[in-house]
């Protein structure tokens, strides 16, 4: 199998990385870069919990090569937080109790950012709407949807 | 009154977890790292003619390719012996790490591929040749227990791995003198686990000391440590197993499996780091289910609703093999009558084998089905009387004024179960008052009036939690003033770290940033059980509690003296010793810590010897039971079928309440887990116990658009005298009633057409044939 090199942009850093054409973006994040809070929870595209930014949208970074993503600006979990400080919508996740296990959280909260850049006002209907793209088995989502809530209603 | 304990503080889990630098399994990455992919069985049921490895084996990138006969050679014990022990057992069925001469369920492991990624080994894995003569496979339960059913293994006698009845008082005679009495047959079914990781390990083997680590993701790591150490032949300290971050349980994580021993085999082999990680196929074909159950079953009461006795028979699907035990039949059978006055009881249930993957607790183990069952008779017996479903319940659940209740039950370790504590017809009027249910039935007829369907049903549970009879958890002050606590509990999600130090900081200076837990971990805790039955706050809660008294106890005394004040004098506060009130005149923990290490020739002040540590394996044998009712409101779609479920109103009682705000998480998550089991969640096998749902889009778990627009917690708190804490478990609590309040709630909306709902998961067309037979004919 044919090696590729490229470069992927993640939260603003260059990763030179050399990789065969069939790895996916989310072994390229976690194996290549050393970024290990993108997690995978199905590899088919169902539970999100790989759920990634590139180019400002959401995406299953299991169903997307990584030699597609070159050029692209890629967020991920480890880019929310400026420093020792958590951003507004991790600080939400853990004052609502958002999270328990964790696994699937990095996915809901690049979810979440999305929603809230693409429109801070949203509804609730259409953040539960949203939020049903993502898998989540400890919380029953109650309280994430609280969090996302929460980071709405304070930017408002 | 407490100033951590019973409050809801930050939890310390959630930082790390928030920026992506948890560290899960799949995290664990060490240098010379090689990567296992399984060979699985494609067939139910076959006999192994042979396995040709040659061709994968030749692949670049394979470092090995093993199947049984390659690692017999060196295992002192071939098969996983990990039945709980029983006299119900009708045949032994330990599972072999990898398959000998005969595969007994699609997914069972035949050959391990080790190479240098993932993609090799699974591409290798594809090359290996396996001849198969297949065999008539068992697809279900019921048709397993014929006389002319097909043997799931063909070397057995028959297909019936466990037999037993439990019974109490003379029911025939109950049954033959009650004036009423209803049947009900229910086939129950609960699917998978499907926490968001799937199981995996990595097994470090360190080759200067012939040790190995297996880092795992399990609920049960002392256990996992003691099957490697038998079937390795190793002695224990050659063996270290531990739990990074899990990213969930729900029971059938606690499972040795064959993957853990056939990687920690590679590893020794090979003398490197060997990871495998299950995707989620291999999750729906390998991790242990909770799956079918048949319940025929009758109840006889009185003209007031009275229950005067309940029995039947129950048909177990176990699966393939043997990997627990009897426990969730027993958990269920013995969840049915719990929570109510029941003067007769007998329930036979038999154990069948099964072409299908091994059946183990999911989060609940049993009792959502028992709950199910009697719920159902329930709202038959109340629809006969013309009773409202409340007040038959109200009638017959175990008075308040009568706890502690000694019930004629027994756990399937001997021991009498005996209510602890509660109040269950308040807890239930509690529940019914949230969910106004007095007046629904003005709102489903103006909703009727307008051809909408909606319906209202409620079921009570009682959970038997804190399983005993130990937890291990180690306290001590380092010469930093740092607090160490380590454990043999295990933590997959539920705040175990938290917990715990919560309730040393409540009596070692009220500073969480002060303590440093370990979880599941056999090399910092001797002895352990792990994480399951709702058990780990009630036991490993209560060693910590005591230990940390204990730590507590000695920091006083040498402060004292190092003070030259009075132990009554002192109070521990943040990370120093102080005179109350008076914070100049204080020691840090650093510094009593110091002076209780010692030092050459000197005597240890305070007089209690050296050291501020202590160890505790609280034994706490009976169970604590928390108890809860739960009330659903749905609306049902008579054209499709379809339920909306518009309302969940649940009320629980375990006790005090360590962490109010992950209580309710706990029980949010139950309830969500519930509506699965309730409306979506099927593993669909065929007739050939081939399984028909092996994604996440064919096997469908809850999605937040799927959870009630209104969820309403409410809590009552009856402390139980069999701890100091007073705490009962809650881990599994929020699913057991879930199902039977939903069906109750259908069947009450489609009561115009009659609907009678036995079954489920209750999917739309079920309801569609009962609601309009003509149509789907």
């Amino acid at each position: 199998m044919k090696d590729h090199a490229l470069t992927l942009t993640v939260n603003g850093a260059a990763h030179r990385i050399t990789v065969p054409a069939r790895r996916s973006l989310a072994d390229a994040l976690r194996e290549d870069c050393g970024l290990t809070g993108t997690h995978l929870g199905c590899e088919h595209g169902v539970c999100g919990a790989c759920t990634v930014l590139v180019d400002g949208a959401p995406i299953r970074a299991c169903l997307m090569l990584a030699v597609q993503a070159e050029g692209a600006e890629i967020r991920t979990v480890e880019g929310l937080a400026s420093g020792g400080t958590l951003n507004p919508l991790q600080q939400a996740f853990t004052d609502h109790h958002a999270l328990q296990c964790g696994f699937c959280t990095p996915g809901f909260l690049m979810l979440a950012t999305a929603m809230l850049e693409e429109n801070p006002a949203m509804e609730e209907a259409e953040m539960v709407d949203r939020l049903s793209a993502n898998l989540c088995r400890c919380t029953g989502y109650t309280n994430i949807l609280r969090a996302v809530q929460a980071v709405a209603a304070a930017r408002r | 009154m407490t100033r951590i304990v019973g409050r809801d503080v930050k939890r310390i889990e959630d930082p790390a977890l928030l920026r992506g630098r948890g560290r899960f399994v799949d995290d664990i990455a060490p240098p010379g790292l090689l990567h296992v992919a399984f060979l699985r069985s494609p067939h139910a049921h076959a006999a192994i003619l042979s396995v040709d490895c040659s061709a994968a084996r030749a692949m670049p990138g394979v470092h090995a390719v093993l199947s049984y006969a390659d690692i017999a050679p060196l295992l002192a014990e071939p098969r996983l012996r990990v039945a709980l022990p029983s006299p119900a057992y009708r045949q032994t069925l330990d599972r072999p790490i990898l398959a000998m001469d005969e595969v007994v369920h699609v997914g069972e492991p035949v050959a391990i591929v080790v190479a240098t990624d993932r993609a090799i080994a699974e591409d290798a894995a594809a090359l290996i040749e396996v001849e198969y003569d297949l065999l008539d496979p068992v697809a279900d339960a019921v048709a397993a227990l014929e006389p002319d059913a097909p043997r799931a293994h063909r070397t057995a006698p028959h297909n019936l791995l466990a037999e037993f009845t439990l019974a109490y008082g003379d029911v025939d005679a109950a049954f033959a003198a009650a004036p009423h009495v209803l049947r009900e047959s229910l086939d129950q079914h609960r699917g998978g686990s499907h926490s968001m990781e799937c199981r995996g390990c990595v097994a470090i083997p360190d080759a200067v000391e012939d040790r190995l680590t297996l880092w795992s993701s399990t609920q049960t790591p002392h256990v996992a440590r003691r099957m490697l150490c038998d079937m390795l032949g190793l002695a224990e300290d050659r063996i270290r197993v531990a739990t990074p971050d899990v990213g969930g349980g729900f029971g059938p994580k606690l499972v040795f499996y064959p993957e853990d021993a056939a990687v920690a085999v590679a590893a020794r082999l090979l003398k490197c780091p060997v990871k495998w990680i299950e995707d989620r196929r291999e999750h729906f074909v390998a991790t242990t289910q909770e799956r079918d159950q048949r319940w025929d079953v009758e109840i006889a009461f009185d003209d007031t609703g009275r229950i005067l006795g309940v029995r039947g028979e129950v048909i177990h699907d176990h699966g393939a093999y043997t990997a627990r035990g009897i426990n969730v039949a027993y958990g269920a059978v013995s969840a049915m009558p719990l929570a109510y006055v029941v003067p007769a009881y007998a329930m036979r249930c038999r154990s069948a084998v099964t072409n299908k993957v091994p059946v183990t607790p999911v989060r609940g183990a049993g009792q959502p089905q028992g709950v199910f069952a009697m719920e159902r008779l329930l709202d038959a017996a109340a629809r006969k009387l013309g009773l409202d479903r409340a007040e038959i319940r109200r009638r017959n659940l175990v008075p308040g004024d009568a706890m502690p209740y000694a019930t004629p039950l027994r756990t399937r370790g001997g021991m009498q179960v005996v209510l602890d504590s509660g109040d269950y017809p308040r807890c239930l009027q509690a529940a019914l008052d949230r969910a106004e249910w007095d007046g629904f039935a003005a709102r489903q007829a103006a909703a009727r009036a307008q051809g909408r369907y909606l319906g209202i049903g409620l079921a009570n549970y009682v959970e038997g939690t804190g399983r005993g009879p130990y937890e291990h958890v180690s306290v001590r002050i380092e010469a930093s003033g740092r607090i160490f606590v380590a454990t043999g509990a295990a933590a997959m999600g539920q705040s175990t770290h938290t917990m715990l130090a919560q309730i040393v900081a409540e009596q070692l200076g009220f500073d969480m940033a002060n303590i440093e837990v370990v979880a599941g971990d056999t090399a910092a805790a001797p002895l352990g059980l792990g994480g399951f039955n709702s058990r780990q706050a009630v036991l490993a809660g209560t060693s910590a509690h005591v230990a940390a008294l204990k730590v507590r106890e000695r920091v006083l005394r040498v402060a004292a003296t190092l003070l030259e004040a009075a132990e009554a004098d002192l109070e521990i506060e943040g990370r120093a010793v102080q005179v109350k009130g008076v914070p100049a005149m204080r020691v840090t923990l650093a510094e009593v810590a110091r002076a209780a290490a010692g030092l050459p020739g000197f005597s240890i002040p305070g007089g209690a010897g050296p050291g501020l540590a202590a160890s505790e394996e609280v034994v706490i044998d009976p169970m604590s039971y928390a108890n809860g009712s739960c009330v659903a409101e749905v609306e049902v779609d008579e054209a499709t079928g379809a339920v909306t479920l518009r309302r969940i109103s649940f009320v629980h009682d375990c006790g005090r309440a360590l962490h109010p705000r992950i209580v309710d998480g706990q029980v949010l998550g139950g309830i969500a887990h519930g509506i699965g089991n309730a409306l979506y969640e099927w593993m669909g096998y065929d007739e050939q116990a081939q399984p028909v749902t092996t994604t996440l889009a064919e096997y469908l778990l809850v999605t937040s658009t799927e959870m009630p627009a209104e969820i309403s917690i409410g809590h009552i708190e009856s402390p139980t005298p069999l701890n100091p804490l007073g705490i009962k478990g809650v881990g599994e609590s929020g699913v057991i009633p879930v199902a039977a309040a939903i069906a109750s709630a259908i069947e009450d909306a489609l009561s115009p057409f009659n609907v009678h709902i036995t079954r489920v998961p209750v999917m739309p067309q079920h309801l569609v044939a009962q609601i309009s037979p003509e149509a789907v004919r």
